[in-house]
């Protein structure tokens, strides 16, 4: 079985197809930004005090009531899906975040005094939270989205501290980190943090709703939509002008959650609620890659946090309401034009997606409904193909087999070109062999 | 016409290229160990292992099969002389129904001949998509640990040991 870890935050290449060119100019931002981020450190005061180790607290001293809000804000922020490794202990870190400039490991947030968070006060907490500062004065990367996690309020970070200090000690040592040079220099990372980085919170705006402003909150901070639907620049940080113009993660890509979404449907509150809530929406498609993960932590949430993040999307979303009268049906030319596709579709795809299948008789949503088939990069197509969708162990939730030990690379292009033909929005997608063989090399844990 | 190798045999069979793999083994060429189940990918009754890989024949078009190696629970021994996997689920009489069980074996020995030695953790993981309604996972899990150890392998941090068996009564 092809073992995939659903759900970590990765910074990817905005385009695969220019992936040698995308290399090139990266290497150079990254050289010409490293003595940028060095020139700046050096006024900046790269230098930040490491705070006093503190002994760790017995569990019992911490309010109950605290530390179960907690476990609902960490399942909010998807804690436990960046810091948990494939098979590992909850929150005792390890996992490989792969990102443009190499490879980083999750840290353990477990209380374990040596290797986790033990020995740190809650004051050092809150500054690595909303500042990016380790307890020991270092600078975190921001693969870790302190960049987000800046506006949580003060009584959340309590609850999160109250909840990760009562967790179960795991001892577990980081790998080290394996960064492109000079990246690997901490330091440098107080001139990212001067060009990127602006701390402190929103004020809630009284003109607007406590849904929408709660939805906010959630989205803007602790569950950091951005980190993934929102492209990132050459260094890595979100482009500030584009918020929520669809970015990459782990390989797969995020899409829009602006007026730019291809979806076919309209997003509207109740139909992000669904989906978010249960990892399915019939007017669109199931969660599938990273967003599965999402959707399984959002399900066991408070239903009133959910309802806000949804309300607060559609209004990203800024769309009418009103969907297209029917999808356009167009199995005779696609048939024609992709025999090969056709043939495999029909074999592999049909007794659950075809007209008359159980699935669709159950009221799951039409291929053409699909935001992926509509998007202007095949990947996520590709990656649904190879990889299916796989709620976690012992979890209901949408699942497809996976059909990367079935099919060659050929196969698969000719079946997503097919789709694309039959169902999809936009011109067919070029060169689909290539981007089958880069999503399978770098889709193997990457 | 299509020419497959079935458990090191070529075999040639005419059929449309999106029948599925498992009809053109059971109607076709006669081998009725895997099975149909649920027709959609979801119970693993249909696993036949693909170039060693397993697969769900079920929703596997004839038309991506051609030259690539296909095997089916017929390939792994006989009743006479069952192979290593076959004599552990046999030993731990892990099948009830049995109907899951061609296709329990085949996924299970895809691992082992990937990894003579995993993990329990990863053992457990890699079983997953293969239900068993009659609910003999555990006798299941035991028979695979004992095939592990057959082949010259074992499970490491076992669930529970690999026991000797009991004097095998006069036939």
């Amino acid at each position: 079985m092809r073992e995939r870890d659903p759900g970590r935050t990765v910074l990817r290449f905005r385009r695969r197809r220019d992936l040698p060119r995308a290399r090139g100019r990266r290497l150079v931002a990254i050289l010409a930004g490293s003595i940028a981020m060095a020139a700046l450190a050096g006024f900046a005061v790269a230098w930040r005090p490491a705070l006093p180790i503190v002994a760790p607290r017995p569990g019992s001293s911490f309010d109950l009531a605290g530390v179960e809000r907690g476990a609902v804000l960490a399942r909010l922020g998807d804690c436990a899906v960046c810091h948990t490794a494939s098979g590992g202990a909850a929150y005792a870190g390890g996992r490989p975040i792969h990102t443009p400039f190499g490879t980083l490991y999750a840290s353990n947030i477990t209380p374990d005094p040596e290797s986790g968070i033990g020995r740190w006060s809650q004051r050092a907490f809150d500054r690595a939270m909303r500042r990016g500062v380790a307890r020991d004065g270092s600078l975190l990367y921001p693969a870790f989205p302190f960049t987000h996690y800046t506006g949580l309020a003060d009584r959340d970070l309590g609850d999160l501290y109250a909840f990760l200090m009562t967790r179960t000690p795991v001892a577990a040592a980081r790998p080290d980190n394996r960064l492109v040079f000079p990246l690997g220099f901490r330091p440098l990372m107080a001139g990212w943090d001067l060009l990127f980085f602006r701390p402190g919170r929103t004020a809630a705006d009284p003109a607007r709703t406590p849904d929408w402003n709660r939805g906010r909150y959630l989205a803007e901070s602790l569950s950091h939509c951005g980190a993934c639907h929102t492209p990132r620049n050459l260094l890595g940080a979100e482009e500030r002008g584009h918020a929520y113009a669809g970015g990459w993660s782990d390989g797969w890509y995020a899409p829009p959650l602006d007026a730019s979404s291809p979806a076919r449907r309209a997003w509207t509150a109740d139909r992000l609620f669904a989906y978010l809530r249960t990892g399915l929406d019939r007017s669109h498609a199931a969660a599938a890659g990273p967003m599965g993960p999402v959707a399984y932590q959002l399900a066991r949430v408070p239903d009133a946090d959910v309802r806000a993040i949804a309300v607060y999307v559609a209004f990203l979303m800024a769309r009418p309401a009103g969907d297209p009268a029917q999808e356009p049906e167009r199995t005779a030319e696609a048939d024609a034009s992709q025999p090969e596709g056709a043939a495999l579709f029909a074999g592999a795809c049909a007794s659950c997606h075809g007209a008359g299948a159980p699935m669709m008789l159950a009221g799951r949503p039409a291929l053409a409904l699909g935001t992926p088939l509509h998007e202007h990069d095949p990947r996520d197509v590709i990656e649904i193909v190879l990889q299916g969708l796989n709620p976690p162990t012992g979890a209901a939730g949408p699942y497809m087999p996976a059909f990367g030990d079935s099919l060659t690379d050929g196969q698969v292009a000719a079946v997503v070109a097919y789709l694309r033909a039959r169902y999809g929005g936009g011109p067919a997608w070029p060169d689909l062999p290539h981007a089958v063989r880069t999503a399978r090399r770098q889709g193997s844990g990457a | 016409m299509t020419v497959l190798t079935v458990n090191g045999m070529p075999r040639t069979v005419s059929a449309d290229p999106s029948t599925p793999l498992l009809y053109v083994l059971r109607d076709g060429l006669a081998l009725n160990g895997p099975k149909f189940g649920c027709g959609l990918g979801q119970c693993g009754a249909c696993t036949v292992l693909l170039d060693g890989a397993p697969v769900f024949s079920c929703l596997l078009p004839l038309g991506v099969v051609g030259g690539r190696r296909v095997r089916t629970v017929e390939g792994l021994g006989t009743a006479a002389l069952p192979g290593p996997m076959q004599a552990a689920f046999e030993a731990e009489q892990a099948a009830q129904c049995g109907y899951c069980i061609p296709g329990m074996m085949m996924r299970a020995q895809a691992l082992l001949e990937r990894d003579i030695r995993p993990t329990e953790a990863e053992l457990r993981a890699h079983m997953a998509p293969s239900l068993c309604r009659c609910g003999t996972h555990m006798r299941i899990l035991r028979a695979i640990r004992r095939a592990a150890v057959l082949m010259g392998g074992g499970v490491r941090d076992p669930a529970e040991p690999v026991r000797p068996l009991p004097p095998a009564p006069a036939r």
